[in-house]
């Protein structure tokens, strides 16, 4: 058991190799999903790929989403259920790489939202 | 302009969806212009496309009730359109749709829409002068209160909200978005109208049009 993580992007091609790329760095096995883009193939968000991948990813311990921007988050916001769905604030991929390892090592829900915030705080190559 | 009353049933909420549909087809180029100078010009596009949905969902389910047309519209927008207007006008229409109690009464619409226009402030926390919806919508519920208590029969409190939105909307102009893709573009969003609270005008207009009886000749902009 583990939290699921769910990247929402606008477009499909992104979001499916966000996830690709997740599971590379945190587990073949990670429960990761991908909701890319409008249900016809499409830039923007739909509400029904959301859905799907949040039922995809959720067993039991909850589900972190982390949207990209714009129209991904608005819709994201709208399938929050306090203390199983939430969505992440977060940098989207390396938010979603922090979320995704810390699922993996079990952590619980609030811990691995805690932990793709963390990401605000890493920086690329400067001093902080 | 007609001073008679009207009743706020299931048909006159179903007549407004149609006419916003046929009023946002209406305007959709224009929409997708304003949405091409500070956005990404799929604004009327997808608010047109959205609209359709709506009104084939209406029809094809005659609803029963105006909560049910509201929240039936509401989340047809939030599953069709795609872009950020699905889910803040989504919430708008739902949010009115579960704060109205029937039979409707013009305090009672005034009160359910203050409600939807809260519901988009807080998921798009947005407020007034980030050149969004919210600076057509804002004013809209603000007339529509006023008329409540001025006891200003429906038509003509539909009038002066269609106006208080129409101005709201002209009034993003000089703005500088502080929401949405066009704040990426700093200084450089001034000058322009934005296009969500363009079409919140439009959305707000219709009321008057159906409160009046009236209806758009087609090609009419």
């Amino acid at each position: 058991m583990a939290v699921g993580i769910v990247l929402v992007a606008h477009s499909a091609g992104l979001a499916a190799e966000a996830v690709a790329l997740v599971r590379g760095i945190a587990g073949a096995d990670a429960p990761v999903a991908a909701a890319g883009g409008t249900a016809d193939g499409g830039l923007g968000t739909s509400l029904d790929l959301i859905e799907k991948a949040v039922a995809a990813v959720d067993q039991g311990d909850g589900v972190v989403i982390v949207p990209d921007l714009g129209s991904s988050v608005l819709t994201a916001l709208l399938v929050e259920d306090p203390g199983r769905v939430v969505v992440a604030d977060v940098p989207f991929v390396e938010g979603a790489i922090a979320a995704a390892v810390t699922a993996g090592a079990g952590a619980a829900l609030p811990a691995v939202l805690s932990a793709a915030e963390d990401a605000w705080r890493y920086r690329k190559f400067s001093d902080s | 302009m007609e001073h008679l009353d009207i009743t706020l049933d299931t048909a006159f909420f179903v007549a407004w969806f149609e006419d916003v549909a046929r009023t946002v087809r209406l305007h959709r180029d224009r929409l997708i212009e304003l949405d091409a100078a500070i956005g990404d010009a799929d604004h009327g596009a997808n608010l047109d496309r959205g609209l359709s949905e709506v009104r084939a969902a209406l029809a094809g389910w005659p609803p029963t009730s105006p909560i049910q047309v509201l929240v039936s519209a509401g989340t047809t927008l939030i599953r069709r359109v795609g872009g950020a207007s699905g889910p803040l006008y989504g919430s708008l229409f739902r949010s009115m749709g579960k704060a109205l109690e029937p039979p409707v009464t013009l305090a009672g619409f005034a009160a359910a829409f203050d409600a939807g226009v809260v519901a988009v402030e807080r998921l798009g926390k947005a407020a007034p002068g980030d050149k969004t919806m919210v600076d057509a919508l804002v004013p809209a519920a603000r007339a529509l209160a006023l008329a409540v208590r001025d006891g200003v029969a429906a038509p003509e409190a539909f009038a002066l909200a269609g106006r208080a939105a129409e101005d709201g909307a002209r009034a993003t102009v000089p703005l500088q978005a502080r929401k949405g893709r066009a704040s990426y573009l700093g200084g450089r969003s001034v000058g322009h109208e934005d296009p969500g609270a363009a079409s919140s005008a439009l959305i707000v207009g219709s009321l008057a049009t159906v409160a009046s009886g009236l209806r758009q000749v087609p090609g009419d902009t």
